[in-house]
């Protein structure tokens, strides 16, 4: 969409010192040092918009804006704060399409259009309400949260808790249509953010703890209507595996394997959802996710690979038919859920420059994989990880640690890491200055005790307990910046509370993430020096964005608002006296309570004029 | 490299976005469904029964299990669904609320269990959930808990006095 012209002496004078500042910047610029950058064709010229959570088709979540940089960061102050009511757990994204901004609420996900053109100041110009179920805020594993509606063309698409997928009009509000596709009385959710590509809505459901057989399916953007739906167990004309099925590696050659690696009719149980990311990668038309744990988390009742769970997905855009797939945690152990972030790279691997998605897995390994064939180059550790022994790259097998198997009628310690993974949804950012891949994660390990499970239709379908920690060093988080072609940190930041924020690069060389307990914080893509911070009133678990505002301006927005799996306890509220309380969550952040208060509040910043 | 911000002017920019904000707009904060309690008599002769005997508080825990309610509420503490061990009540916390409760299901979120439990079953689950705020008697209690991960055994803790709640619109599903 179009930027509001805008004329006016100070911004003009403002665009002068800007302009100013513009050699020493773009002098600046240069291929990343290590080769690596965003896939071709899936990045788009930076147009000062986020009309999708993670920024672009390769999910760079890179704003190539640079008034904020390096140099002035430390000047950045808070010119728009807006409670939105909401006291749970944030984790959509503001999105900013000409001169409007969208923010996207947890239940009972409304969608709030902001003028920020209007006079004298930003305004409210519509809210939308989809009212869904409240029934379905039972049937939530980790809070009520949305991670976010998507812009295109006109309309934004969202998901809604109770399983709806719904279009308005972007600019009225208005609905244009809305389709049922996930069953709360079967468990099935939706919190993920859809991706919109060719014409198509991908969206997937939550509900890997309900027993749940999880599915991604496509809808036409224009009328809402099924195009096809592929599901992550069972036989494989549901799991939309045909002639087209190249996976790399033997094991994940055979037919029916989604039912033939359960025991019988386990599958139709068995988890697999799609609740995380998907990239997109426009020259081969192929989207790119993982699929989540199978269910229960007790594996003693699922012998077997459980295929398709806990792995990576190649499929077809138009058709959904899977080119590919690999399994990251065969017959996952711990909740693994495979559904994080994939950034597409274009980046040397062994010397030579290869296509491929990197992604900071929940099992603690950085995964490198070909988009073309499947085949994993690297998966070297970005956490402290001993519940595995490595990964044989050949096999592209990961090698479980036989001691930290749960068991029936005992209590397995100090796994790590956790069911919650090395690090859960919250999503990295890629800068192609750096060619560094900024990492917000945790640090938390377990003690998981299992049990058998029974099967309750819109009950959860676990068997297992489970009571979280710190980690190694007593940090329960880490920033990490990994650089993907060397295969290893480049530099890493200890934070005392588990990180549950994603990230943000911008082209000033200046990274933002924030904290459980409220900091907002700006580091040095470089070395990762402090430059900035500030306190919110509640903590951050929330996308940061930046954008270019009506006048020309250069802004970083977040929302407050503490919550999800991780900040359940303040969300709730929960009773701290449990261990067990949120899957085991409450244990390792027992402090929160002291730290942070429920909220729901967006936050603008800038730069003095 | 840190940079406060003046309360007073962080206060001041929240107070021009919401001046500039359409006040029929604002609507967010009670979207979440009435929370009506369902009259439910008490005198219950059954709720003595239950709530007084060790052996049906103890059919109670392992119900709690097995009936998945574990998921949802922890060993108490909450998740998915409010905690139970606190001792706020959005539904009235007598047995015969409880029990209720059980079966009909609540409209944020607790689904019903009849059909999946009998009525013995749900007195059973009621007298442990009673016991989970230490509301009884320490003869009937358990001195240990079940699960792995060692909450305070109950007999060591001390009674929380219920308060009846009525819980913030858009807060967890009720019990």
């Amino acid at each position: 969409m179009r930027q509001r012209p805008f004329v006016r002496l100070k911004s003009l004078r403002f665009a002068a010192a800007s302009a100013a500042l513009l050699p020493l910047a773009f002098s600046q610029i240069h291929a990343a040092p290590n080769g690596a950058r965003p896939a071709a064709g899936a990045t788009a010229p930076e147009d000062g918009q986020w009309t999708m959570p993670s920024k672009d088709y390769a999910s760079t979540r890179y704003s190539g804006l640079n008034q904020v940089n390096r140099a002035n960061v430390a000047k950045l102050k808070p010119v728009l704060t807006w409670d939105t009511g909401s006291r749970k757990g944030q984790e959509a994204p503001p999105l900013v399409v000409g001169s409007m901004m969208y923010l996207t609420m947890p239940f009972p996900n409304n969608i709030i259009a902001i003028d920020l053109a209007a006079k004298p100041r930003p305004a409210v110009k519509w809210v939308f309400r989809p009212n869904p179920r409240p029934m379905s805020q039972g049937v939530a594993c980790c809070d009520v949260v949305n991670r976010g509606a998507v812009y295109s063309n006109g309309r934004l698409y969202f998901n809604t808790l109770d399983g709806q997928v719904i279009a308005i009009d972007a600019n009225s509000g208005k609905q244009v249509w809305r389709t049922q596709v996930g069953n709360i009385m079967k468990g099935e959710t939706i919190t993920m953010s859809p991706l919109v590509a060719e014409g198509k809505v991908i969206v997937g459901d939550s509900g890997g703890e309900f027993g749940v057989r999880g599915w991604i399916m496509a809808l036409d953007a224009a009328t809402g209507k099924v195009a096809w739906k592929a599901f992550h167990t069972g036989p494989d004309k549901d799991v939309l595996i045909g002639p087209n099925f190249h996976p790399y590696y033997a094991k994940d050659r055979g037919t029916d394997l989604g039912v033939h690696t359960w025991p019988p009719d386990a599958w139709k149980i068995g988890g697999g959802t799609t609740w995380g990311w998907i990239a997109y990668d426009p020259q081969t038309k192929t989207i790119f996710y993982g699929t989540g744990n199978p269910g229960p988390w007790n594996p003693e009742q699922r012998p077997g690979d459980n295929k398709w769970t806990t792995g990576v997905f190649a499929r077809d855009v138009a058709t959904g038919q899977a080119r590919w797939f690999y399994q990251t945690t065969p017959h996952d152990l711990y909740d693994h859920d495979d559904i994080n972030e994939q950034i597409l790279l274009d980046m040397p691997v062994h010397g030579q420059i290869r296509q491929v998605l990197v992604r900071p897995s929940r099992s603690g390994y950085m995964q490198v994989l070909d988009r073309k064939t499947g085949q994993l180059y690297s998966a070297n550790p970005y956490s402290f990880i001993n519940a595995y022994a490595g990964v044989n790259l050949k096999t592209g097998e990961i090698i479980p640690v036989h001691d930290k198997s749960p068991k029936e009628g005992r209590v397995v310690r100090n796994i790590c890491p956790t069911a919650s993974g090395a690090k859960d949804w919250n999503p990295s950012a890629f800068s192609p200055r750096t060619g560094l891949l900024y990492v917000p994660h945790e640090n938390l390990c377990m003690d998981e005790g299992v049990m058998e499970a029974n099967y309750i239709a819109g009950t959860p379908y676990l068997g297992s307990d489970v009571k979280m920690y710190a980690g190694p060093g007593g940090n329960r988080g880490t920033f990490t910046a990994w650089d993907p072609v060397a295969g290893k940190a480049a530099w890493e930041l200890k934070e005392d509370l588990p990180l549950w924020s994603p990230a943000l690069a911008t082209a000033g060389d200046v990274v933002f993430y924030g904290t459980m307990d409220g900091w907002f914080k700006a580091v040095d893509a470089l070395n990762g020096h402090l430059l900035w911070k500030f306190k919110l009133d509640s903590g951050i678990i929330g996308q940061p964005i930046a954008y270019r505002g009506p006048d020309g301006r250069e802004y970083v927005a977040v929302m407050s608002g503490v919550g999800g799996w991780a900040g359940a306890l303040v969300s709730g509220p929960l009773d701290p006296h449990d261990p067990t309380a949120a899957l085991g969550f409450v244990n390792a952040v027992r402090d929160l309570p002291k730290l942070t208060k429920a909220g729901g509040r967006l936050y603008v910043f800038a730069l003095p004029r | 490299m840190s940079s406060l911000f003046p309360a007073s002017a962080a206060l001041l920019c929240t107070f021009f976005l919401l001046a500039g904000c359409d006040r029929e707009e604002r609507g967010l904060r009670h979207q979440a469904k009435a929370e009506t309690m369902a009259f439910v008599p008490s005198g219950d002769p059954r709720a003595n029964d239950y709530q007084n005997n060790a052996f049906q508080l103890s059919q109670g825990q392992r119900l709690f299990g097995w009936m998945n309610c574990v998921g949802c509420h922890s060993h108490g503490g909450g998740g998915m669904g409010p905690p139970l061990m606190d001792n706020k009540w959005r539904y009235g916390g007598r047995m015969e609320d409880i029990v209720y409760t059980i079966l009909n299901g609540r409209p944020n979120g607790m689904p019903p269990f009849k059909g999946r439990v009998t009525q013995q079953q749900a007195w059973q689950l009621a007298a442990y959930v009673h016991s989970l705020s230490i509301q009884t008697r320490k003869d009937v209690l358990g001195a240990r808990t079940e699960e792995m991960s060692n909450v305070e055994p109950p007999t060591l803790q001390s009674p929380r006095t219920p308060i009846n709640e009525p819980p913030a619109p858009g807060h967890a599903p009720g019990k």
